[in-house]
């Protein structure tokens, strides 16, 4: 039953983030370090010390503190970001979908570019062309998306200075928007020249984050498709009279995708968090970049809430792959 | 190698070339010479890298700032990858950078594999409350993105080599747990595990000396990846601003110093990229083709 399986997963993912919030929560207090020291101005007195505490609830005992902290996250109220002075759900809120827009364009392209050439490659099989694909997949499949994106600003800044560099749309141009979802709403609303900006912004950052997805994609894909291609139904298929490529986009491809979807899915986790350094690299105004600030500023409120969100986007997706897995798979969604 | 064959093998094709050592195997794999070779080339550089590189990685002279490489105009003489912003030689910085890495390489990921594996196998062997216990742990730990936990960890800690490994090894040991139980689960059905307990071996004499050698394989090739990991991990935290401090010369650094230096000194960038890059490749390679030899299945 699908449903038996939402809710025991539901059940897990919840003790799992009850398990995160105290980690986060004990890390950030039990080793000296205090967000009020950044924020203080060199000359203020001991007084004025206590009494920022006071204010952002940091003279409460440890339990104290923990227990008004998830009474509010129940209710959606993560507190206040001692450094930026605002509500931490209005900041979540703001940043996550610069964020959701970049690891979504990065998942497309990697199961574009990963599937492409998985099928290129089970098409070539047996010639010198899958050997060229399967040594570069071998070395792509080493190299991290921190490398990538490095590599990318080194090609695109210096050898071809196309694109920018940093931020996710051109200031000038980002007006007028209902929602945060800029590259959605642009291209629902018809404003090409506006998306083709946030693109040509994004195009950097999105290969850095799929191309190490890719590799992975080609690698299992191209592995269950050639299994799939020696399977009596291809050679059926073949007898009939089909064309190679039809063998490989009808017949095998349908059979030999469940693996990698469920791999994808896993992979996709990875990928999001990724985006905490690439999105540094390229001063991308997301979660991820926001997250480096508010660990170096050591703001509590902040850190725990961003924590906690990666947290839950990450259980979400691997419930929603169980999900889709059993969902294509009859066998067990009867069971 | 054919000269190992007795001359009076009959000729008959089911039984077939006798199988190869691990070692031959192992010597055979162009990917694992190449790798290995370059790994011990980065060994030698760490350890020799005051005897090695041409100039003081610390020495700065801004009359000579930003000096492009050998072979592009405005080059100078006895630098051959340029200088940097400061006019520090970069090719010696690189060469001093191995230290860093090549030491969270091994420190870290050793330690990460020391007790990954060692909760993997107690997790995988005696199963129950112990299983359910650290499996959970590991789910917890995997709700983390591994980046942010290990900025998170390193900013609590303090900057510095010690907390780079120390976050790195937090972090992936669950790496080596969910393999290493998964690997430990279906060797203790295996006939072998129940033949020794069967004559009465104690059950830690069961886990160390029947389980534990035949996990080695995996967990060889595991390390040699997980070195790979921890040394883009370390370049990282150095391009945050988190690991050694800013006089030691390491990858990570010099790659923030050359981000921000791309437009005018493009080779600050990519020389310590250039190494980063085929570290990982050379780990990674090694890795894979330990595994290819190692693991019985794998084996053709």
């Amino acid at each position: 039953m699908l449903l038996a399986i939402v809710v025991n997963r539901l059940a897990m993912a919840l003790v799992t983030l009850a398990g995160v919030a105290v980690v986060v929560f004990v890390l950030l207090r039990v080793v000296p370090g205090d967000p009020v020291a950044m924020m203080i101005s060199p000359g203020a007195g001991p007084a004025e010390i206590a009494a920022l505490k006071a204010h952002y609830g940091l003279d409460a005992p440890l339990f104290t503190q923990f227990w008004i902290w998830i009474k509010g996250v129940v209710t959606g109220d993560f507190g206040t970001s001692i450094t930026l002075h605002l509500n931490v759900t209005e900041v979540l809120a703001a940043r996550l979908p610069a964020t959701l827009e970049l690891a979504i364009a990065a998942l497309l392209v990697a199961v574009i570019l990963g599937g492409g050439a998985a099928v290129v490659g089970t098409l070539l099989r047996r010639t010198p062309g899958e050997a060229v694909i399967d040594g570069l997949n071998s070395i792509l499949l080493a190299v991290p998306d921190f490398i990538w994106a490095l590599a990318l600003v080194l090609l695109f800044a210096v050898a071809l200075p196309v694109l920018p560099l940093t931020g996710r749309i051109d200031p000038a141009l980002a007006q007028g928007f209902v929602t945060r979802f800029y590259l959605a709403e642009s291209i629902l609303t018809g404003r090409f020249a506006v998306a083709g900006n946030i693109l040509s912004h994004m195009t950097m950052p999105t290969l850095a984050l799929a191309l190490p997805l890719a590799a992975v994609i080609v690698r299992l894909l191209k592995q269950s498709l050639k299994e799939a291609m020696l399977q009596d139904y291809v050679l059926l298929a073949r007898i009939k009279g089909f064309g190679e490529l039809r063998l490989v986009l009808q017949e095998a491809l349908r059979n030999a995708v469940g693996p990698t979807l469920a791999l994808t899915g896993v992979q996709f986790t990875f990928l999001i968090g990724g985006t905490v350094i690439v999105e540094r690299i390229f001063a991308y105004p997301g979660i991820g970049n926001l997250a480096i600030d508010a660990v170096i500023n050591r703001d509590f409120p902040l850190i725990q809430g961003l924590v906690l969100l990666f947290g839950l986007i990450f259980i979400l997706i691997n419930i929603g792959v169980d999900l889709t897995v059993a969902a294509l798979n009859p066998r067990l969604r009867h069971a | 190698m054919e000269h190992w064959a007795p001359a009076s093998a009959p000729a008959t094709a089911d039984i077939g070339p006798p199988p190869l050592s691990v070692v031959s195997r192992l010597v055979r794999d162009p990917k694992v010479v190449g790798a290995s070779g370059f790994v011990l080339v980065l060994i030698v550089l760490a350890v020799a890298a005051s005897l090695i590189a041409p100039k003081d990685p610390l020495a700065q002279n801004l009359l000579l700032a930003d000096v492009p490489p050998a072979g592009f105009s405005g080059a100078e003489p006895g630098y051959l990858i340029g200088t940097d912003g400061l006019g520090r030689d970069v090719l010696s910085r690189v060469i001093f950078g191995t230290r860093v890495s090549l030491t969270v390489a091994f420190v870290a990921a050793g330690l990460a594999c020391l007790i990954g594996s060692l909760l993997g196998l107690l997790a995988g062997y005696l199963g129950g409350w112990i299983d359910t216990l650290i499996s959970r742990l590991v789910d917890i730990w995997m709700a983390f993105p591994p980046v942010l936990l290990s900025i998170l960890l390193v900013a609590v800690l303090g900057a510095g080599l010690h907390s780079v490994i120390t976050a790195i090894v937090v972090i992936d040991w669950t790496r080596f747990c969910r393999v290493i139980r998964t690997e430990t689960m279906g060797q203790a059905q295996m006939d072998y595990v129940v033949a020794a307990r069967t004559i009465g071996f104690a059950r830690p004499a069961i886990l160390f000396r029947e389980i534990f050698p035949n996990v080695v394989p995996v967990l060889i090739a595991l390390l040699t990846l997980e070195m790979g990991i921890a040394v883009v991990v370390e370049a990282i935290l150095s391009f945050v601003g988190l690991s050694v401090s800013s006089d030691t010369p390491t990858w990570g650094g010099m790659i923030a110093e050359g981000r921000q230096l791309v437009h005018e000194a493009w080779w600050v960038l990519a020389a310590p990229l250039a190494a980063l890059f085929a570290t990982v490749v050379a780990f990674n390679q090694l890795g894979d083709g330990l595994a290819r030899s190692l693991d019985p299945v794998l084996r053709r």
